[in-house]
């Protein structure tokens, strides 16, 4: 194993990273331990607590599996009406006329600027009181709303640079045959740009679905993570709950996220393209977002690059 | 219009997220720095801990992280931080919560700066008969630093709206003040609007002034 950063190892340094991971495995051990025996203590390892999720499949039916689609649903929702919104407010971001530039600028800073869970919350508060949706469909509207809002925001982003990554000499080329600026836009930039930012696509919904989560702990809306809550009052067992949702989480998103960097990869190297792909990182440098995923390291001819070198 | 004012501490509720974000920051970017160099470095069982511990944590909603931190840790497991009250204790585990999983999104962001090193700068430093500590504390870190500002000040301004995050186990900060409010004034937009223009005074000037450090402090190749 060798990388840029360190020389291959000789006796000595074999020696001594031997005795690194003999000092960190101990560590972890301790920790491991520290954690068994605090669970221990408190009784949350008796199998009556775990049961419910490895035999039998009441637990699935009936509280994982409805939060699991409501939280699906919600993401989807949001996620499909935002797509439209986002597009449109980011072309009209690359608009020629000032007018429109402008203010498709201003909503876009300013919905990026404000966190998700306060959007929710003022939606959840403005159907309350502007409309007639009933008090069981508020949370999900607001959920779906305050979703919408935000990511239509960072869509619109990643359409902008998805737009502008492309090679200068296509709407050029475009405008030189005689399209109009809004031909050379849908029917040149746009679908080339549309397979340049499918991954960071894929990864902004990675965003979405850990995002549900905030309408379930804060506005009673009935996802993944309530339905948890909900178990743990009826068999006792919060600690074990919380740790099977978040397995399941972690599965929902890392497969999103390893599609993300797969299909960043396979843009990459079709020949037919221009070459020009958003890559993933670039999508959080655009969102200014934590919530992005994929690997940075992934695509650059770097040195940090899991200490293998290119 | 804006009497409502007078009755909530708004300002004591948005230094509350000040503090949660600052108090997080420093701690995700030392934790965060720590989980870069593991990932790059040469103990393998290190590198794989890193790496597992990026892909489970940032795959993992914060508001599962802080749940759990309030409803598992506190509540069943009973640790308390060493901190005394309702308040204080959710406080911190906020700032663990939140530590925790930013310290993810850190510890890429300075993995892709290291990328941005050229080759060469490592080589000539491993050829002039320097450590792996050496290489990355003294050549390394101090050009990815540079690069990375950028990425790191949408970690810092995802982290001020992540705190809101923090309301969902009773932390009086912005978000939490809102909900209270909405719930005993008739005044949806002006309270939205006084919220919403309070993360866009924290959110904006951060991303102006630290983008203009980015720029400055880049190393020009």
């Amino acid at each position: 194993m060798s990388s840029v950063l360190y020389d291959a190892q000789g006796p000595r340094a074999k020696r001594r990273n031997t005795l690194y991971t003999a000092v960190f495995l101990v560590a972890l051990a301790a920790l491991g331990w520290w954690v068994y025996t605090a669970l221990d203590d408190k009784g949350q390892l008796a199998w009556p607590l775990w049961k419910p999720f490895f035999s039998g499949t009441e637990a699935y039916s009936t509280y994982i599996w409805p939060g699991l689609e409501n939280t699906l649903k919600a993401a989807a929702l949001a996620m499909v009406i935002a797509l439209p919104l986002g597009a449109v407010l980011g072309i009209a971001r690359l608009s020629d006329h000032v007018w429109v530039r402008v203010p498709a600028a201003i909503v876009v800073e300013f919905f990026r600027a404000i966190p998700v869970l306060v959007l929710m919350i003022f939606g959840l508060a403005l159907f309350a009181q502007y409309t007639g949706v009933s008090s069981d469909d508020r949370p999900f509207y607001a959920v779906v709303t305050g979703l919408v809002l935000y990511n239509a925001s960072v869509l619109a982003e990643i359409v902008r640079a998805g737009i502008l990554a492309l090679p200068k000499g296509q709407s050029e080329a475009a405008l030189a045959i005689g399209l109009r600026k809004g031909q050379a836009m849908r029917l040149i930039l746009l679908p080339q740009a549309v397979t340049t930012m499918l991954p960071a696509i894929v990864s902004q919904l990675v965003v979405v679905v850990k995002d549900t989560a905030l309408g379930g702990a804060v506005l009673t809306f009935p996802e993944l993570l309530a339905s948890a809550n909900t178990m743990s009052g009826y068999y006792g067992n919060i600690i074990a709950s919380l740790t099977v949702v978040g397995v399941i989480y972690v599965i929902i998103n890392f497969s999103l996220t390893s599609f993300a960097s797969w299909l960043e990869g396979r843009l990459r190297r079709r020949k037919k393209s221009t070459g020009a792909v958003l890559a993933v990182q670039d999508l959080a440098d655009i969102a200014g977002t934590a919530g992005t995923g994929a690997d940075p390291a992934g695509t650059g001819a770097g040195i940090g690059d899991g200490g293998a070198r290119k | 219009m804006f009497d409502f004012l007078d009755k909530y501490d708004v300002l004591g509720a948005f230094w509350t997220t000040v503090q949660l974000t600052l108090l997080s920051a420093v701690g995700s970017l030392v934790w965060g720095t720590l989980l870069a160099a593991m990932r790059v470095g040469p103990v393998p069982l290190m590198r794989g801990f890193a790496t597992a511990y990026v892909n489970i944590v940032r795959n993992i909603p914060l508001t599962v992280i802080i749940l759990f931190s309030s409803l598992g840790l506190n509540q069943t497991l009973g640790i308390s931080l060493g901190a005394h009250g309702f308040d204080a204790i959710n406080f911190r585990l906020a700032v663990l919560g939140l530590t925790l999983y930013t310290s993810s999104f850190v510890c890429e962001a300075i993995r892709a700066g290291i990328n941005t090193v050229p080759v060469g700068q490592a080589e000539a430093a491993r050829a002039i008969g320097l450590s792996f500590t050496q290489v990355l504390g003294l050549v390394v870190l101090p050009q990815a630093f540079r690069a990375a500002v950028g990425p790191l000040t949408n970690v810092l301004i995802a982290l001020t709206k992540n705190t809101t995050v923090a309301a969902a186990i009773g932390v009086a900060e912005a978000a939490f003040l809102m909900k209270k409010m909405i719930e005993n004034e008739a005044q949806l937009l002006a309270i939205s609007a006084v919220i919403a223009f309070g993360f866009v005074c924290l959110t904006l000037p951060t991303g102006l002034i630290l983008g203009w450090v980015g720029k400055k402090v880049a190393v020009k190749r």
